[in-house]
C-alpha cells in the first residue's frame, strides 16, 4: 500500500500549523519526519489519522483519494497509529484494549475474548513480544505498553504504521529493541511514518527523511546526513549541540546527601537508602528510566516530600524537615519535571511567574503590596537576557510555547543567588535551539560555583551536561561514573545492572 | 509515576498508611451505641421473631428469646469484631468485609431484640417490605452506575425518579394503564437525562451542578403542575391504576425467600432482571467494553473508531429511562397518587448507592437494599411501636447512609473520565 499526502494544509484560526505538506511512504520504507516541537507534526498525523480534517490538500491511498472522517475511516484504510501517549485503558487487559472497536462477538453482543486473546498471541509470537494477554494494561512497564499499540494496530491488518515520538519514554536498550522491531515490520512490507525530534534515531533507522519546520517542509535529508546538519535543517540556523564547557574545578564540599529515603503516602519507597555529594562548581547529573525515584528525590531536596529519613546538608546545613521557604531561603533554585503543573502558573503573566519565589518579601513586595514598576523592569530584564519570545511581559504563561515556558522558570530559578540548583529534565519537550540555551545557563551557573543537581531520562542531556554521573534504578544508587562513560554501559546500569569497573 | 517503585515497605512505615484505623473506629462507635441502648434503657420480656407466612409450604415456628439477653450477647460480638478489627489495624492489614457485615447483622439483630421487647417482629414482612422500598433506589443506583460508567456524572437521579414517577401518574391516569405509565416514566427520566446530556456532552456544564439544578427544574415544575392541574382534576389525571402483585407460582411457596423475592409487583421482577442484564452487558458485551472505554479513556475511544458523543448520549438516555422505571414505582405501585416532592431525595440516597457500591450494578444494588432496609425498618418499628420516637427512626437511612458512604467505603475508583467533559483538541 503506497500513502500519500498531497498539499496537506491545516489553520488553526491565524495560525497555519500545515502549509501545504507533501510526503509519500512506500511499502516497506521507514519515512522518518523530523522537526522540533510545534513544527507541525502531531498536527499532520492527526490528520493522516482522521482526527483532524484537513483544510486543503488529499491524502492517497494507491493514488485513490480517501475522505477520512474519523479515526475509524483510516483505519478500516490500513493506517495504524502508535501514539505518544498511549490510547490505551489502563483498567482493560491487553486482549480487551486490542479488540476495542472491532469487538469480535458471539450471541446478543457477548464479548469473544478468546478470540481477542488468539490474535494477540499470534501478533506477539510473530515478533517475539511475549505479551499476556490477560495482563492488566496499567501493571505493564511502559516498554511493554508500547508493543499493545503495536499489535492493537497490527490487528487490524494496518499497512503503514504512524509512530508518534515513541521513544520519549522508552529506556536506550527499549529504544534499541523498538527499532528492531520498525526494522522487522518494515521486512514483512509496512511502510512506516516515523515522527521524531531525535537525530541519532533517525539515522538509525530511517530510509527518507522529511525535514519540517513551523508547518512547512524544509528538505528532505538522507540518512547519511551528519547530526549538525539534521539539526541545522531543523532549527533553520547552525546549532551547537554539545555545549561547550570546560573542566569542572570542583570547589569545597557543598552538598552531602547521607541515607535518604524518601517514601509516599502509601509507604511505598521511591529513593530507598542514597548517599551523594556535590561540590561547588560540579554538575552531578541523575541518570535512569522515569520512575526510579529521581523525582522523589529531587522533591526531598526542596522540601516537597513528605515523608523523608536520612539527612540532606547544604553548606553544613539539614535540610530534611525543614519547609519549602526555608529551602528557598537556603538558597536551592529548582526547575521541576513538569512545568505547566509545578513551574508556572498557567493564568499568570510572564511577570507574576518571575517573583512566585519571591512572593513575601522584598524586591517585588513592600508592606505586603506588590510593587509592580519594579516587577515590570524585572520581567523585561529577564525576558531580554533570556530571550523569551513573547509579546511581553504582561502576557499569560500558559499561551507560550513549550520552549519559552521553560525559559521563564530557569530565568525566575536562576536570579536568584544560589546555594544549589536542582534541575529535572530541563529540557524536555523543548526545542534544540532553546535546549543549546538553557544548557548553557546551567554551565553558567555551574562555572559560577553553584553545585548542581541535575536529572535526566535523556542520555544525551546526561552526558552534555555532567561532571560526574548518578545511576538511580529502582530508587538505589547502581553507581556513580564520570562523565565519559559510554552509553552501553549507563544503559545497563539504567536496567539496574552493575557492569564491571562502573563503580567509582 | 510509581509503576516501577520498590514495594517493601520500610519498619515503622505501616501506621501512615491512612484509613486503616477507619473500621475499628466505625465498629466501635456502633458497639458503644447498642451497649448504651440497653444500659439506658433495659427492656423487660421476650422479643419474638416471625418468619413464616400464610401461604408458605410448611411454616417455621416464632422464636421467642429474653430482649436484654439478646442485646448483651450481641454487644459482646460486637466488641470482639472491634477487637478484630483493632488487631487487624494495629498489625497494617485492612479487616475483610466479611467482618463488617457479620459486625452489621450483629449490631442490627441486636437492635430489633431492644426495640421489640414484649412484641413479635415480623421479620418476612420486614424484608419483603425493605426490597419493595429499595426498587427505586436500584433503578436510580443502576441509572447512576450507567451514566457514571460512561463519564457522565449523575446528580439527577432524584428529578428522573420524581418525573417518572409524575408522568407514570398522569400517563396512567389518562388510560387506565399501569403499562402506559411505565413507559411514560421512562421517556420522563429519558427527558431529563435529555437535558443532562445536552449541557454535560455538548456543552461541557460542569456535571455537579446541572444535575442539582435540573432536580431543582423537576421539583419547581411537577410541584407547580402538581398545585395548578393535577389537584383540579385528580380524579382524571392523579387516579393511577397500580400494578398488582403477582405470586410465582412454586417459588412463592419457599419460606422466608417465597414471600420476600416472589410475591412482589412486576417492577420488583423487571428489577432483577435489569440488574444482571447489566452487570452481565456492562462487563461481557461489546456495548459495556464500548461505554466503560468511553468513561476511563475517552480520547483512546475514539482513536479507534468509537463515536464518544454519540456513546455517552446513548448510555445516558438508557439510564434516564432505568432510572424513570425507578420513579414508576412510587404511584404505579407504593401511594395512590402523585404527591409534591414524594421522592424525599431518594435519588440522592441511590447516588450514594452508586459510589458505595463503587460504580459495580450488583454492589451498587446491594448498597441500595441496604438503604430500602433501613428505610423500612423504620415504618414497621413506628407500626408495631418502638420505644424511639419516629422523628429518630426517620433519621435512620440518612444515617446509615453517611456511615456507609463516609466510614466503610474504602478507597474506591471512579471511572477515569467521570464528570469530564470530552472534547477534541
Amino acid at each position: 500500500m503506497r500513502l500519500a499526502l498531497r498539499d496537506i494544509t491545516k489553520r488553526f484560526g491565524s495560525l497555519v500549523a500545515n502549509d501545504h505538506i507533501s510526503l509519500t511512504v512506500e511499502p516497506g520504507e521507514i519515512h522518518c519526519l523530523l522537526g522540533e516541537n510545534g513544527a507541525g507534526k502531531s498536527t499532520l498525523m492527526n490528520v493522516l489519522y482522521g482526527l483532524y480534517q484537513a483544510d486543503e490538500g488529499e491524502i492517497l491511498i494507491d493514488d485513490e483519494p480517501q475522505r477520512f472522517k474519523g479515526p475509524g475511516d483510516a483505519m478500516a484504510a490500513g493506517i495504524g497509529m502508535v501514539h505518544q501517549h498511549f490510547m490505551l485503558i489502563p483498567v482493560f487487559t491487553v486482549a480487551e484494549n486490542v479488540m476495542l472497536g472491532h469487538e469480535a462477538t458471539g450471541f446478543a453482543g457477548k464479548l469473544d475474548l478468546d478470540a481477542a486473546r488468539k490474535q494477540v498471541r499470534e501478533i506477539s509470537e510473530r515478533f517475539g513480544f511475549h505479551v499476556d494477554p490477560d495482563a492488566l494494561v496499567e501493571d505493564l512497564p511502559v516498554g511493554v505498553q508500547q508493543r499493545v499499540e503495536i499489535i492493537k494496530a497490527l490487528s487490524r491488518d494496518a499497512e503503514v504504521l504512524v509512530f508518534d515520538e515513541p521513544t520519549a519514554v522508552l529506556t536506550p536498550q527499549e529504544t534499541d529493541e523498538l527499532m528492531a522491531i520498525m526494522r522487522q515490520l518494515k521486512e514483512s512490507g509496512t511502510g512506516i511514518v516515523f515522527i521524531t525530534h531525535k537525530l541519532r534515531e533517525v539515522r538509525e533507522v530511517a530510509d527518507r527523511i522529511t525535514v519540517i519546520r513551523r508547518g512547512t517542509v524544509v528538505g528532505e535529508a538522507s540518512p547519511e546526513a551528519s547530526n549538525a546538519e539534521l539539526a541545522a535543517l531543523m532549527v533553520g540556523r547552525p546549532v551547537e549541540l554539545k555545549v561547550q564547557k570546560s573542566p569542572a574545578e570542583p570547589g569545597e564540599r557543598a552538598l552531602v546527601v547521607s541515607d535518604l529515603t524518601v517514601a509516599d503516602e502509601d509507604g511505598q519507597v521511591h529513593v530507598d537508602d542514597i548517599s551523594f555529594h556535590i561540590d561547588a562548581g560540579e554538575i552531578l547529573a541523575v541518570a535512569g528510566v522515569q520512575g526510579n525515584g529521581q523525582t522523589e528525590l529531587t522533591e526531598a531536596m526542596v522540601g516537597l516530600a513528605p515523608h523523608v529519613e536520612g539527612s540532606i546538608k547544604l553548606d553544613g546545613r539539614e535540610i530534611v524537615g525543614r519547609s519549602v521557604r526555608k529551602a528557598l531561603e537556603a538558597g536551592i533554585g529548582f526547575i521541576p519535571e513538569d512545568r505547566q503543573i509545578e513551574g508556572l502558573v498557567g493564568n499568570f503573566t510572564i511577570a507574576e511567574n518571575l517573583m512566585l519565589n519571591r512572593s513575601y518579601d522584598k524586591p517585588f513586595v513592600t508592606g505586603g503590596s506588590l510593587n509592580l514598576k519594579k516587577l515590570d523592569t524585572f520581567a523585561k530584564e529577564k525576558l531580554a537576557e533570556y530571550d523569551v519570545r513573547a509579546p511581553g511581559v504582561s502576557t499569560l504563561a500558559g499561551q507560550l510555547s513549550g520552549g519559552n515556558q521553560q525559559k521563564v522558570v530557569v530565568a525566575r530559578e536562576l536570579s536568584r543567588d544560589l546555594r544549589l540548583l536542582v534541575a529535572s529534565q530541563p529540557t524536555r519537550g523543548v526545542d534544540v535551539g532553546s535546549i543549546e540555551f538553557i544548557h548553557k545557563q546551567i554551565v553558567a551557573a555551574r562555572d559560577a560555583g553553584v553545585p548542581v543537581l541535575v536529572v535526566s531520562s535523556e542520555l544525551d542531556e546526561i552526558s552534555a551536561l555532567a561532571d560526574r554521573i548518578m545511576v538511580l534504578y529502582r530508587g538505589r544508587v547502581v553507581g556513580i561514573v564520570p562523565a565519559d562513560t559510554s552509553r552501553d554501559t549507563l544503559g545497563l546500569m539504567m536496567a539496574g545492572e552493575t557492569p564491571e569497573g562502573s563503580q567509582a | 509515576m510509581s509503576a516501577v517503585a520498590t514495594t517493601v515497605k520500610p519498619e515503622g512505615v505501616a501506621e501512615r498508611v491512612p484509613g486503616l484505623w477507619k473500621t475499628p473506629s466505625v465498629l466501635g462507635v456502633f458497639t458503644v451505641l447498642v451497649a448504651l441502648l440497653v444500659l439506658i434503657s433495659p427492656r423487660s420480656g421476650d422479643s419474638t421473631f416471625r418468619w413464616s407466612r400464610q401461604g408458605d409450604w410448611f411454616s417455621i415456628p416464632d422464636v421467642s428469646l429474653p430482649a436484654n439477653a439478646v442485646v448483651w450477647a450481641a454487644v459482646l460480638v460486637c466488641l470482639l469484631c472491634t477487637a478484630y478489627a483493632a488487631w487487624n489495624a494495629y498489625a497494617g492489614r485492612k479487616s475483610p468485609l466479611l467482618l463488617v457485615a457479620v459486625f452489621a447483622v450483629v449490631a442490627v439483630a441486636g437492635f430489633l431484640a431492644w426495640a421489640v421487647a414484649g412484641k413479635t417482629l415480623p421479620v418476612v414482612g420486614l424484608l419483603a417490605g425493605s426490597l419493595a422500598l429499595a426498587v427505586p433506589l436500584v433503578f436510580g443506583a443502576l441509572g447512576g452506575v450507567l451514566g457514571e460508567r460512561a463519564g457522565v456524572v449523575n446528580i439527577a437521579i432524584d428529578g428522573q425518579l420524581l418525573f417518572g414517577a409524575f408522568g407514570a401518574a398522569i400517563a396512567a391516569s389518562l388510560t387506565g394503564s399501569p403499562w402506559a405509565g411505565l413507559v411514560a416514566a421512562m421517556v420522563a427520566g429519558m427527558l431529563v437525562a435529555l437535558l443532562l446530556g445536552l449541557f454535560a456532552i455538548t456543552y461541557w456544564v460542569e456535571q455537579v451542578i446541572v444535575g442539582v439544578v435540573l432536580n431543582v427544574l423537576v421539583i419547581g415544575f411537577t410541584s407547580f403542575m402538581f398545585s395548578q392541574v393535577l389537584s383540579e382534576n385528580a380524579a382524571a389525571l392523579n387516579n393511577p391504576p397500580h400494578f398488582p402483585r403477582w405470586e410465582i407460582p412454586l417459588l412463592s411457596g419457599i419460606p422466608v425467600v417465597g414471600p420476600i423475592f416472589f410475591r412482589q409487583t412486576v417492577l420488583v421482577y423487571l428489577m432483577y432482571v435489569a440488574v444482571f442484564l447489566i452487570a452481565w452487558a456492562l462487563y461481557r458485551s461489546k456495548w459495556g467494553l464500548r461505554v466503560r472505554a468511553v468513561g476511563e479513556h475517552p480520547k483512546a475511544a475514539d482513536t479507534v473508531g468509537i463515536n464518544v458523543i454519540a456513546t455517552r448520549y446513548r448510555t445516558v438516555l438508557l439510564a434516564g429511562a432505568i432510572a424513570g422505571i425507578g420513579g414508576a414505582t412510587y404511584t404505579l405501585v407504593s401511594v395512590p397518587s402523585f404527591g409534591r416532592e414524594m421522592t424525599g431525595g431518594a435519588g440522592y440516597i441511590a447516588l450514594a448507592a452508586v459510589i458505595f457500591g463503587k460504580w459495580d450494578p450488583i454492589k451498587a444494588t446491594l448498597a441500595a437494599l441496604l438503604f430500602g432496609f433501613a428505610s423500612n425498618v423504620e415504618s414497621v418499628l413506628s407500626v408495631i411501636g418502638s420505644p424511639v420516637p419516629s422523628q429518630f427512626m426517620l433519621m435512620l437511612p440518612y444515617v446509615v447512609t453517611i456511615f456507609a458512604v463516609a466510614g466503610l467505603v474504602g478507597h474506591s475508583r471512579a471511572p477515569a473520565a467521570d464528570g469530564k467533559p470530552y472534547r477534541k483538541s
